[in-house]
């Protein structure tokens, strides 16, 4: 009964269509999307598809791409801020193989960037299109875990228990101890999960003159924002919201500015700390901008010196 | 001028190859055929098709081969197949009591028209090695009580250095069945003692939640499917959970039947049923109490479970989980998980649960980083506040 | 078949044809007020403007049903959207998840469409406005998400009142339909997100 499709001269892969989605399942997704669009930060429901790839590993963000990129596209993809993360290097491999994606690595060259945790250091323009793998859509979910509860809540504008959950780590610690996914609100009207971002990437939420569409494959939602949206990390008058620091500038590039991930160097507790956005890090090294320990992490291999490779 | 070691994409192509040795494992051994697999394994082939939502044992047979038999894994290669198939339209519903019965057995009558036929089954066998499978080409005859013995329990003992081999208790293919067997929630139905199976208002097409999203309350289609494709041990957990008390039911399994049911097709352009084939089919049906209600006399309450191949545990905990679920539409309090659509249905996927459970393997570093800042700058600043009013302890609030 | 004569074609490549007028659209909504052309290819039937026709072949199908103006919905345009999407023409606006109108007839009103529900104001209808022009008309200061400040449009050939309708569509946020003004190959989107203002 099984239909087994297969392109001539090829026996072992079926043929799939552009962007591996049947255009019926695009045109669902891209109706969800212009709702999206003209309801931001709310969460459309969608008909979200099997995927080759396991859900939880960015099936949401996938689908998004595949309904909207085209041979005009450039495509980037970053987990971690990375573009040679695993999973980043895995979904890039999918839309090279499935769409034919013109990819690239420099954030200012790409019309697409789909991504799993980071906003990149560089400021998005006008034209781009952000796109963010979600893992849990519902920023009221760890409150209450009913969906049929939360959706209500959302309706009626119903935040009080937010507001609750964040006074309370507020008496508790002395602020906010949400890192990342820090719970945002959308147009005034809908609080929004940013993603699994940290707190310090949210502000380059607010405003931004690129479009970001979120899709969480697994819970089957797609919301987004457009271009020039109000975006405000929830906080209170007397505890403002503010992003993560850090004492020390990039070990790489001396960049002072940008998220930074700590690699541990030894088992004496040493540790150097590494822009998270790659390509940010190495424009600036290529721009000649030196951090203090460029050449110890030459040295362990974390970066490699081109005069020696070439 | 430095660039960051890349390494990503080498070391991706490498798993690749790995998994591809660790799948043949030792070369001296024969490489097992898709047919074997479907031929010899096809209890676990009919579980990758029933959580793949596919019904095409070849295919699972393949599945399981390149998943090296892990079932989560070779559902997973089924599911991501079968988005990708085109739809030409639904079938006729299925009527499974024109079943070519294989076995059937009911728990509620000891005899009854067709009788019961026991069929292959393990249900009766002891789980003792069956060593002789060691060696290939054994006679392939299924382990179970010696009937010389089957009178005197407890003296087959003897038996402990050559287990008897003998034929099943009942075979089918020996012994002519009867060409119809009525299903017993229908025997029942015809004393007016069942509830009915009544379509929603208009029948509509059921629920189809591998394409649409799904809304809370859901429907019973909408349960059902979910079930349906859902993990055995998941519903296997939720089933034993209601038996034990975290549910208020007390089933009794009105029948259990395995066999093939043709299935038909209308083509638009024919207008009539054309007979596209047979499949295999596990269906059992759980008789519970009810106490009735001042519009509806007592009557017994049906759970439904239905399931490709020969698949009793999985199609007798849906049934479980199918009645449990009810309890909205009966006015119970839905008190307990198997009772609450929402947990049942967000998740009993098992390739959804597995995919998010897995995720957790993937970097997180940049989340993890903003809790380490957080956690250090929190434990300075306490340490700050120590040193300034030492006499003054406060205590961390709640 | 004698209605492949009657029926003008489609898309000759609907992948990448539906994906660029998808983008255009998508263009539209995010940044309402900008014009975004749309080129599909095609020849659109009798009463539909190529950009209507192109945004309906992109985005409906059987799971979308269309409401059309009673002359188009029996006419070649019916036909056409029947043939093409093989979605269901209704009567309701009610019912429909795409409807086509003619930004200068007096009736249905953007009230008479579904605005959503609460929960779900994801299920609302898309109206595409077919319009005259998109200058000469009264002008119009468009604000809120994608728009940097404000934005200025005057289509022409909108009914007495349109506007007032616009902004009480507006009012009812987030419930509330998606409007597409559409004319030639030609959009510019007003969600239900923009507000309304008088001429700057």
């Amino acid at each position: 009964m099984t239909v087994h499709q297969t392109l001539p001269g090829d026996e072992t892969s079926p043929a799939y269509n552009y962007a591996y989605l049947d255009e019926q399942t695009k045109r669902m997704i891209r109706r969800a999307l212009l709702k999206a669009v003209a309801v931001p930060g709310y969460q459309v429901p969608f008909g979200s598809r099997e995927m080759p790839l396991a859900r939880g590993w960015g099936t949401g963000g996938i689908q998004v791409t595949a309904a909207i990129i085209g041979p005009q596209d450039t495509l980037k993809v970053i987990d971690q801020g990375a573009d040679d993360t695993t999973n980043a290097v895995s979904i890039r491999r999918f839309f090279e193989k499935t769409a034919d994606a013109r990819t690239t690595e420099a954030t200012e060259q790409a019309t697409i960037i789909q991504t799993r945790h980071r906003i990149p250091e560089a400021p998005l323009q006008a034209g781009q299109i952000m796109v963010y793998q979600v893992p849990q859509p519902e920023p009221l979910r760890k409150l209450e875990p009913r969906e049929a509860e939360t959706r209500k809540m959302h309706a009626w504008a119903e935040y009080g228990l937010m507001q609750v959950k964040l006074y309370e780590n507020i008496a508790r610690f002395g602020e906010v101890t949400t890192t990342y996914d820090y719970p945002v609100m959308v147009n005034g009207r809908y609080i929004m999960a940013p993603s699994p971002i940290p707190k310090f990437d949210n502000p380059k939420m607010h405003m931004s003159p690129a479009l970001q569409l979120f899709g969480a494959g697994r819970e089957k939602r797609i919301y987004a924002l457009p271009p020039h949206t109000s975006v405000r990390s929830l906080d209170f008058e007397d505890h403002p919201f503010r992003i993560q620091s850090w004492n020390e500038p990039c070990a790489l590039c001396a960049a002072t500015d940008s998220y930074l991930d700590e690699v541990v160097i030894d088992d004496q507790g040493s540790r150097m700390f590494v822009c998270s956005d790659s390509h940010h890090c190495e424009t600036r090294r290529a721009a000649g901008h030196r951090g203090a320990m460029l050449g110890d992490a030459a040295a362990s291999g974390l970066v490699a010196s081109e005069e020696s490779t070439s | 001028m430095y660039v960051a070691v890349k390494g990503g994409e080498a070391a991706i192509l490498a798993t690749h190859e790995r998994v591809a040795e660790a799948r043949r494992g030792d070369a001296a051994v024969p490489e097992i055929s898709v047919a074997q697999i479907r031929e010899q394994q096809a209890l676990a082939c009919a579980r990758v098709m029933n959580e793949g939502s596919l019904y095409d044992a070849d295919l699972a047979a393949l599945a399981l081969k390149q998943a090296q038999g892990d079932v989560i894994e070779a559902a997973f290669l089924m599911r991501a197949y079968r988005t990708t198939l085109p739809r030409f339209g639904s079938s006729e519903p299925l009527d499974t009591a024109k079943m070519a019965i294989r076995r059937r057995v009911s728990a509620t009558y000891k005899d009854l028209p067709g009788g019961q036929v026991l069929g292959p089954t393990y249900d009766y066998t002891h789980r003792l090695f069956d060593f002789a499978l060691m060696d290939e080409g054994a006679p392939s005859v299924m382990v179970g009580p010696d009937p010389t013995t089957s009178g005197r329990e407890g003296a087959s003992g003897a038996n402990a250095s050559g287990v008897a081999r003998v034929e099943p208790e009942h075979d089918g293919l020996h012994a002519p069945l009867d060409a119809h067997m009525p299903r017993v929630p229908d025997i029942l139905g015809a004393e007016g003692l069942m509830e009915p199976e009544i379509a929603p208002e208009g029948d509509p097409r059921p629920f189809d939640l591998t394409r649409e999203p799904v809304s809370f309350p859901a429907d019973r289609d909408v349960r059902l499917q979910a079930m349906a494709r859902g993990d055995e041990g998941f519903l296997l957990g939720l089933g034993y959970s209601v038996q034990r008390g975290f549910g208020g039911n007390h089933p009794f399994v009105g029948e259990i039947r395995v066999g093939e049911v043709s299935v038909e097709f209308v083509p638009e352009e024919l207008g009539f049923a054309v007979d596209l084939g047979e499949i295999t089919l596990t269906e059992c049906q759980m008789v519970n109490q009810f106490a009735g209600s001042k519009d509806v006399p007592p009557q017994f309450t049906r759970g439904y479970g239905l399931a490709f191949g020969h698949s009793e545990r999985k199609a007798m905990s849906m049934s479980l989980v199918d009645r449990a679920l009810k309890a909205r539409e009966f006015g119970e309090a839905a008190e307990y998980p198997a009772q609450q659509d929402e947990f049942v249905l967000y998740h009993s996927d098992n390739v959804e649960a597995a995919g998010f459970v897995e995720h957790l393997k993937l970097p997180h570093y940049v989340d993890f980083q903003g809790e380490l800042e957080l956690i250090r700058r929190i434990r300075r600043e306490r340490e700050a506040r120590l040193a300034a009013e030492p006499e003054t302890l406060p205590e961390a609030a709640e | 078949m004698a209605t492949d004569t009657l029926i003008g074609a489609g898309f000759t490549d609907p992948v990448f044809q539906s994906q660029a007028a998808f983008r255009a659209l998508l263009g539209a909504l995010s940044e309402p007020g900008t014009l975004q052309a749309i080129h599909g290819g095609i020849a659109p039937p009798e009463g539909l403007h190529a950009a209507t026709a192109t945004a309906l072949l992109t985005l409906a199908d059987y799971e979308t049903p269309i409401w059309l103006p009673p002359a188009l919905r029996d006419g070649p345009a019916g036909a056409w959207l029947r043939f093409h999407c093989g979605a269901a023409l209704v009567e309701e606006p009610r019912r429909a998840a795409f409807a086509v109108i003619d930004g200068a007839a007096l009736a249905p009103q953007l009230t008479d469409f579904d605005p959503g529900n609460d929960q779900f104001p994801d299920r609302s209808t898309t109206i595409i406005v077919q319009c005259a022009a998109f200058h000469g008309g009264e002008a119009v200061t468009l604000s809120g998400p994608g728009i940097a400040t404000r934005r200025e449009i005057a289509p022409a050939g909108l009914r007495p009142g349109f506007w007032a309708e616009v902004a009480a569509n507006n009012a009812a946020y987030p419930l509330g339909v998606d409007l597409l003004l559409a004319h030639g190959d030609g959009v510019i989107g007003l969600p239900r997100s923009t507000q309304i203002g008088g001429a700057a």
